[in-house]
This record gives C-alpha cells, sequence and structure tokens, in this order.
C-alpha cells in the first residue's frame, strides 16, 4: 500500500503518457490496415499498400506540397519580422513598448474562428480573391506573436556584460552583434522558427476561412477526407511527421550529448 | 526545447531589463511586425466590428447601420451554444489540468535520466497534423473497439450515461468523446508551463514541510500548490481560450447536441453567409473570453503575462 | 609577450563626474594613475568606484570632466576605439567560443596577425595553456577568471581594468590569485586598475590605493599610509580597525611631542603624528568635537609588571578576551564606558582573562589625530 502511495505520481503520469500517445500509435497502426470501405476505422488485415503508394490518394500529395511550401515561406517572414521584433521589444525602453507587447499577445489569444473570420471580411473588403496569397497572410499573422515571445524569451536571458566585454575588445557595435549577440540568440531564433512552421503546417480553422474553393492545404484535405472518405495514405502522412518529428528532436540531442561527452573524455586526458 | 517551453509559457521575467532608449532602432525593427499586425489584425477586428452593426444580405451587399440589436439577436438564438463552449472550454481545461499536473510532476521530479525523452515525447505528437491526431480519436472510442468494450463491461458506461456525459452506451458521438478529445489535444499546453514552474521547484522544501508536521496532502496543497500557480495559470488561459473557439473535436467526436460557438459562427460565414450575425457572434465569443481571462487573471494575481 | 615596453603613460581623472536621473555616481573625481603601476580603487557599495572603472573603460559616458590617457584625451572615444581593456567581475566569457578563440577575440578585432601564438602565450602566462579547445562552462569559476584575465591582457592595452574580479573566488583561491595578479602585474609592466570592496585584498596588492565613498575621493595614497595616517575616521575605520578616542583639547609643552586630552587624561602625541596645518597652543586649548586620537588595535600593549613604563597608559577591565589561533582580540571597558579593542600575538606571554583589570599601553608615535568637520 505504502508502494502505491510512494509511485502513485509515477503510475499517474505514465497512464497519462499513454493517453497522449495512443492516438499517434493507432494512427502508425492503421497506416497498415487495408479497410474495406472508404473509411478506415477498422481493422482489417495488415498491408504495405498505402506505404508503397503514398500519392495514390488523388490529391493528397498536392496538398502536402501546398501546405510545405506556405509553412516554409510563412515561417521565415515571420521569424525574420517576429526576430527584428523581439530585438526591439526586449532591449530597448520606448513609449508605447507595453501596448506593443500586449499587441503582439492578442493574436495567440484569440480564437482562430474569430481571427480566420475577421481576416476574411478584410479580404473581401479589400476585393483580393482568396487563394495562396490570402493563406500566406493569415499564416504569417498568427505565427509572428508566436516567434516574437520565444526569441524575446532568449534576448531577454542574454547576459549584457557580454556585450560590453566585445566592446572593450574592439568590436564595433555592429561587430559586437554578429559575433556575439546573433549566436547566442540563434537557439531561440530557430525554436522560434520551427515553432512557427509547425502551426503553419498544422492549421486547419484560419486557413479553411481564406482559402477559397480551389486551394488546398494539407490539413483542409484531411478534413475534406474525414466527410468523404479517409484514404490511409493520411495515416502514413501522420505516421512520417510524428516518427520524422522524433528523429530530429532525438537526433539533436544526441549530437548534443556526444559533444559533451567526447570535450569530457579530452578533459579527462 | 526550452525556447518552445518558453513559448508556450510566454516570455519568462528577464535577466536584463532593457535599458537603452536607441531613439529610432527599435521603432525601425518594429515596424514590420507591427504593421503587418496593425493591417492584418487590427483593421480586420475593427472591420468585423462594423460588420457586425451592417444589415443587408449577400446578394443585395451590407449597408452600416448601426444595428445594435443583431448582438441580442445574436445571444437569443445561440446562448446555448455560447455556454456549451464554454463549459466544454471549461470541464477540458480541469481535465488537463488534473491529468497535466501529475505528469509534470513525474517529468520534472520523478523521471530521472528520462526526462528529456519524455519532454520530447509529450511535444511530438504536436508535429502531427491534429486533424488526423483528432480522427485517431474515432477509432479508439469506436463502438466495436476494445475500449468502449471495456467500458461497457465494467458498467462505465451505466455511469458516463447516468452523468449526462453520454446519450447511450456508446462512446463515440457523445459528451465524453468531444472532452476527451479536447483534453487531448490541449495536454501539451498545460504540461509545458507546469513542467517549467514545478522544474523549479526546490524539493527541500518539501521536507521541510514534513518537518513541520505536514503529511502528503498537506505538504501539496500548502506548499506546492501555491508556488506551482504561475504554471497553472499560464497552462489554463493557453487552454481554456483556443478551447473555447474549437469545434473541429466537437465536429468529428460529437453529435447535433455538441455543436459548439465556432461551428456556428464557421457555418454562419462560409455557409449562410449571415455576416452581420457572424461577425456579432465573433465578437461576443471574444468579449467573453477576455471577460473571464481577465477576472481569472485578476484572481489568481499574477501580474505579468507578457 | 613583450616585457620590455615603454611604460605607459599615466592616466588623469579631471573633475570626471556621473550623475544619474536621481542621484550623483561620481562627484567630480581628480586622479592621476602613475604608468605602470598597481593601482587599487577601494571603497565600500554604492561608492562610485565601478562607474568609475566603466567611465575609464569606455563603457559609461562621463557626463562632465576628462579622461586622459598619456597625452591623449580619451574622454569622447567609445570602447572599442580605446587601448583599454577589462576584467569583468562575472568575467563575461563567450558561451559560444572556446577559451582560446575567447582570449583570441581582441587580437582578431584588431586584425593581429598572429593572434593564435600570442593567445597561447597568454594562457601559458595564466597556467591554462590545456584548457585552450575546452568551452568556458566546463572550467571552474577561478580558471574562468584566469582565462578572462588572459584575453584582457593578451592586447596590451595600456591600462587594465579589474573590477571586482576576485568576489566569486574561496578564501584560498582568493589568496592564491592575489599574489598570481601581482606578479603578473609585475612581469607585463601594464598599469593596473583593481576596483574591490576588501581592504585587505587592495592593501596586499596595490601600490597606491584611493579610498572612495559616495562619489568622492577620501584619500589616496600607499596602503602604509593610509593605514597609519588616515585623513579621516572613514578611512581609519574602513582600512582595519580603529580605537577613536574623542578629544577635549591640547596643550604644548614644547618639543617633539604634545598632549592631547580625553577624559581628563593627557596622552602623549608625536608631533609628527598631528593633521598637517593643525595648531596647538601652549595652554589647554578645547577643541571640536569631531577630533580624535586613533590607536590601532594590535598597537595597543597590555602592561605587565616587567615591561618598560610607557608614556601613555589607560586602565581598564577585560569584558572580553577571544582566542583567534594568531592573536587574542581583547575588549577593555574603559572608565567612561568606551570599549577598546586591543589585539595581542600569541607569542607565549600570559593571556588576559574576562575580569582581569589591566593597563593599556603604547608608543606615542603609534597613534594618529583625525580631524574633520564631519
Amino acid at each position: 500500500m505504502a508502494w502505491l502511495r510512494r509511485n502513485l505520481v509515477v503510475i499517474v503520469g505514465l497512464l497519462v503518457m499513454a493517453y497522449i500517445l495512443m492516438p499517434n500509435l493507432v494512427v502508425t497502426m492503421f497506416s497498415f490496415n487495408k479497410p474495406n470501405g472508404r473509411y478506415n476505422y477498422e481493422w482489417t488485415q495488415f498491408s504495405l499498400d498505402a506505404w508503397l503508394n503514398p500519392c495514390a490518394s488523388a490529391g493528397l500529395c498536392e496538398s502536402l506540397g501546398l501546405s510545405l511550401w506556405v509553412a516554409v515561406v510563412s515561417a521565415l517572414v515571420s521569424t525574420v519580422m517576429g526576430t527584428m521584433a523581439a530585438f526591439a521589444l526586449g532591449r530597448y525602453r520606448f513609449r508605447g513598448r507595453a501596448a506593443t507587447n500586449l499587441l503582439v499577445f492578442f493574436p495567440m489569444a484569440t480564437p482562430e474562428v474569430v481571427m480566420g473570420s475577421s481576416l476574411l471580411t478584410l479580404f473581401i473588403a479589400m476585393g483580393i480573391p482568396s487563394g495562396q496569397v490570402t493563406i500566406l497572410i493569415a499564416h504569417i499573422l498568427f505565427t509572428v506573436s508566436f516567434v516574437v515571445t520565444t526569441v524575446k524569451a532568449r534576448v531577454a536571458s542574454l547576459d549584457p556584460a557580454l556585450e560590453q566585454a566585445a566592446a572593450d575588445l574592439y568590436a564595433t557595435p555592429s561587430q559586437a552583434f554578429w559575433k556575439v549577440t546573433f549566436p547566442l540568440v540563434a537557439p531561440g531564433i530557430a525554436a522560434g522558427a520551427l515553432l512557427a512552421f509547425a502551426l503553419s503546417f498544422d492549421d486547419y480553422i484560419v486557413t479553411n476561412f481564406n482559402a477559397g474553393a480551389t486551394t488546398v492545404t494539407f490539413p483542409m484535405f484531411v478534413w475534406g477526407a474525414a466527410q468523404r472518405g479517409t484514404p490511409v495514405q493520411i495515416n502514413v502522412v501522420g505516421t512520417v511527421m510524428f516518427f520524422g518529428a522524433l528523429a530530429i528532436v532525438g537526433f539533436g540531442q544526441l549530437i548534443g550529448a556526444r559533444l559533451r561527452i567526447g570535450s569530457r573524455r579530452k578533459e579527462a586526458l | 526545447m526550452a525556447a518552445l517551453t518558453q513559448a508556450a509559457v510566454g516570455a519568462e521575467a528577464p535577466v536584463s531589463r532593457p535599458r537603452r532608449r536607441g531613439g529610432l532602432v527599435p521603432l525601425v525593427l518594429l515596424a514590420p511586425a507591427l504593421l503587418w499586425l496593425v493591417v492584418f489584425f487590427v483593421v480586420p477586428t475593427i472591420s468585423l466590428a462594423s460588420q457586425s452593426l451592417q444589415t443587408g444580405d449577400i446578394d443585395n451587399g451590407f449597408m452600416l447601420t448601426w444595428n445594435f440589436a443583431v448582438y441580442a439577436e445574436a445571444m437569443a438564438r445561440y446562448w446555448p451554444q455560447f455556454l456549451r463552449s464554454m463549459v466544454y472550454a471549461a470541464s477540458a481545461t480541469l481535465g488537463t489540468l488534473l491529468l497535466g499536473y501529475p505528469l509534470a510532476w513525474f517529468i520534472a521530479h520523478r523521471s530521472g535520466r528520462w526526462k528529456n525523452v519524455l519532454l520530447v515525447l509529450v511535444v511530438a505528437p504536436f508535429f502531427t497534423n491534429f486533424l488526423i491526431r483528432t480522427l485517431a480519436w474515432q477509432i479508439i472510442l469506436t463502438d466495436n473497439g476494445p475500449v468502449t468494450g471495456f467500458f461497457r463491461a465494467t458498467g462505465l458506461t451505466t455511469v458516463l450515461q447516468a452523468m449526462g456525459l453520454t446519450d447511450n452506451d456508446s462512446l463515440l458521438g457523445s459528451q465524453f468523446a468531444v472532452i476527451c478529445g479536447l483534453v487531448y489535444n490541449f495536454l501539451p499546453f498545460m504540461v509545458l508551463p507546469l513542467y517549467t514552474i514545478l522544474e523549479r521547484l526546490d524539493v527541500r522544501l518539501l521536507d521541510a514541510a514534513g518537518d513541520l508536521y505536514a503529511n502528503g496532502w498537506q505538504t501539496f496543497w500548502r506548499v506546492i500548490w501555491p508556488l506551482s500557480l504561475p504554471g497553472v495559470v499560464s497552462g489554463t488561459l493557453l487552454t481554456f481560450i483556443p478551447a473555447a473557439g474549437d469545434y473541429i473535436n466537437s465536429r468529428l467526436l460529437g453529435n447535433t447536441q455538441t455543436v459548439m460557438i465556432g461551428q456556428v459562427i464557421d457555418a454562419q460565414f462560409l455557409r449562410v453567409l449571415d455576416y452581420p450575425i457572424a461577425a456579432a457572434l465573433s465578437f461576443i465569443l471574444m468579449a467573453a473570453i477576455i471577460v473571464l481571462v481577465a477576472g481569472y487573471v485578476r484572481a489568481a494575481g499574477t501580474e505579468e503575462l507578457v | 609577450m613583450a616585457t620590455t615596453r615603454a611604460t605607459p603613460g599615466d592616466l588623469k581623472l579631471v573633475q570626471l563626474t556621473r550623475h544619474f536621473e536621481d542621484f550623483v555616481a561620481v562627484a567630480g573625481i581628480d586622479l592621476v594613475v602613475p604608468g605602470g603601476s598597481f593601482f587599487a580603487l577601494l571603497g565600500p557599495s554604492g561608492c562610485g568606484k565601478t562607474t568609475t572603472l566603466r567611465m575609464v573603460a569606455g563603457l559609461e559616458e562621463p557626463t562632465s570632466g576628462q579622461i586622459l590617457l598619456g597625452a591623449d584625451d580619451i574622454t569622447g572615444t567609445r570602447a572599442y576605439q580605446r587601448k583599454v581593456n577589462t576584467v569583468f567581475q562575472s568575467y563575461a566569457l563567450f558561451p559560444h567560443l572556446s577559451v582560446l578563440d575567447n582570449v583570441g577575440f581582441g587580437l582578431r578585432q584588431r586584425k593581429v596577425g598572429d593572434w593564435q601564438r600570442r593567445a597561447m602565450e597568454a594562457l601559458e602566462l595564466v597556467k591554462l595553456a590545456d584548457r585552450a579547445k575546452q568551452r568556458p562552462r566546463q572550467l571552474s569559476g577561478g580558471m574562468q577568471q584566469r582565462v578572462a584575465l588572459a584575453r584582457a591582457i593578451v592586447n596590451e592595452p595600456d591600462v587594465l581594468l579589474l573590477d571586482e574580479p576576485l568576489g566569486a573566488l574561496d578564501l584560498k583561491l582568493r589568496r592564491e590569485m592575489q599574489i598570481e595578479l601581482k606578479r603578473i602585474q609585475q612581469e607585463v609592466g601594464i598599469t593596473f586598475i583593481h576596483v574591490t570592496h576588501d581592504q585587505e585584498e587592495a592593501m596586499t596588492m596595490a601600490d597606491t590605493v584611493a579610498v572612495m565613498r559616495a562619489g568622492r575621493l577620501e584619500q589616496v595614497g600607499a596602503p602604509a599610509d593610509l593605514y597609519d595616517h588616515p585623513a579621516t575616521t572613514f578611512v581609519a575605520n574602513f582600512l582595519g580597525q580603529s580605537n577613536l578616542l574623542p578629544l577635549e583639547g591640547f596643550s604644548d609643552p614644547g618639543g617633539e611631542f604634545v598632549t592631547a586630552h580625553a577624559h581628563g587624561i593627557g596622552l602623549v602625541v608625536e608631533r609628527a603624528q598631528l593633521p598637517a596645518g593643525m595648531v596647538v597652543r601652549a595652554q589647554v586649548a578645547a577643541v571640536d568635537s569631531a577630533v580624535h586620537l586613533g590607536i590601532r588595535p594590535e598597537k595597543l600593549r597590555i602592561l605587565g609588571p616587567n615591561d618598560p613604563p610607557s608614556a601613555n597608559r589607560l586602565g581598564g577591565l577585560v569584558t572580553d578576551a577571544s582566542f583567534n589561533g594568531v592573536a587574542t582580540t581583547y575588549l577593555v571597558s574603559m572608565p567612561w564606558g568606551q570599549e577598546l579593542t586591543v589585539t595581542r600575538p600569541n607569542d607565549g606571554s600570559p593571556r588576559a582573562q574576562r575580569g582581569d583589570e589591566v593597563t593599556l599601553g603604547w608608543d606615542p608615535n603609534q597613534a594618529f589625530v583625525l580631524a574633520e568637520a564631519d
């Protein structure tokens, strides 16, 4: 009984982890399914069909390509804009700084329905037809706040003495920025870019409002599939995304660990 | 990893407060993002407000008539969905708190060398398209599946029915399923801020509490919980706000009785094309969220959110 | 590292002032730091010493005043234009660069040709050549501090500024580093300006010490001068300990000595110990309440029956005796209530106990007189 009390947190924790991971496992499992009907809900038999023909479903790969393109471009733009803004907000005092911080915060707090619909209203009023451009604009909008927040946290945690040391060591302000400040903020910028990419790639609601009839991103494709019939290829994509993300992060951690071990070995010698 | 967590929590208290005035430089740096936000966020919001006060229809065009009555009309017609959205969002938030807190504690203090692995596993599903993951819930909760079978066998289905969370002995197509989906979708947003706060908690405080005659529950309630409040506030906000506007979960996992306000807005905008009502509903949703958030933050006593 | 170099020019501060919005950090100080010397800027927290240092480094702009290095007025120049380098209190080592790259940073900025060789030489000087490829976070605090020193020295600046660099080190390491820094300074011949709040550290390392307080200089001089002839009560109490006896007046019997009157007792003071400009009358002349006779605890002797007679004698009661290993510190209560601190080395002579009645004596040339309008 005492064992149970002590380890209750561990047990609950593991159960919750299972809750979080179960859907992904189901997705992976059912990527190997060969459904009878249009929907992929019941397990019939093991098959590699979907894996061998990933683009067999009409429009899936096109929508993937579009989503990737939109995600890359919007991540790039919002990272540049957001990083600049983060530096402004994190290192300088100026009138209206508090108001700007609030303004940056609001898109993160606005329900996607509201953001999507208000953008649609704007585009209608301005006469801009819905399509790739409007999607891009919308994606940049809702990712830029996240980039600013991520980078700002990193900028604010920089030791100001480091830039002073650089100046003390004959670096002009611009040299000090590129040789000291930027390398140290870079991980934050990378994290912000990654976050922007993920948010853009995953978005459905805002995109749906602003895509128009003919442009189909991957989430929109999935939604449509949920109504019409879910091809197994969707699960293939989902599985690749999940294990791909795991692999990238795991790889990054591995490299970091190896560097630490390598230098520790040198230290011991 | 840490940066992502910080994004979830919002900016932490900075080590160095901004010192320079800098003149024109900050404004130049700020300009693109600020411009973007003003043009594509502030202006549309105002445009939405004006849209709500217009009358007309899609064929004949809309005219600004300052028709404030539309707000009353919107509320009268759709208050059940509003209420439902708030209730679902609150339930989901409570659910993520109840499930996420132990998990955050477990990762922070009891996971040893698996800490980073677990953090990655908490976040990695986030990179898979959430529609796909929610569809997976349809498979998990399907009538002929093992989960539903287990629930039926243990009589939990009757319990859920009695509580009003399901309408029959199925799990799919019910309030229960919707809330399950919502909790699942937003768990990482609760776990990460909680983890950040709990990780910094000095475990020696627990020893001190024990030394001062507190048992496990008292230690939690009077030492751990108060110290973790900033994380709880962050997590609840990051969960409640998007949950209130979500409708994917209710569409995929619910039934006609679980319609949330987001669905209504979507339908009004894209199918019924009754823009004034749709705009009015959007604003009421925003206002409700702002009021609730402001009141909540006041009550919880945290000063800095951004 | 060239050790045969011309002695750098003097650093001169002329009416250097720094105002902030709500207070004055540095209130117009005039100072000359001789080239090639080890100079300490000593004072309590908030006295303006760090601000002064940062102004010399170019990291802060003076509100008014001038900074002259040799013949050049560098007041208007920026930090990266000055031949001045700083060892920061937090070391400020660049975490994303190796130790070698850190040390070579300034050299590369100035486009010095064989920067790697010079950087390695600097690391050898601080005995860290084997850590060249490591990152700062892999080094201990003491090692990081030495890297910071190497990074500054390698640029052969005219002035090297050290901002409380030993604060974060434990006692033993601090003592070692004090000796190391002194040795390096003498070997390299650069002007060192060392900012610290630790008076022992300042006196150990520096050729000249300037005591600062509330933005002003209290006294400047060699450590021994400051210690034996403090100009103000503040200096007397900041450097070591002092027993200060308030004086009622002086009289002048003529000759080498004058008599100072405290609580009705006549005390013999060497005329040379009087502050410059003090005039003493033949008859007892009352003085300001701000005149004190100062005697350091280690200068007081507890007179025993076999000791030679002392010109100055004060009787009192031992209220505390603390054994400190090297010495014993006594608190001796005077008839008028004041407790004097007496420190005697444990050289085998009998130690007094609590409750003992003792007589204290000292040499007339070991006391100093302080006269200030406080």
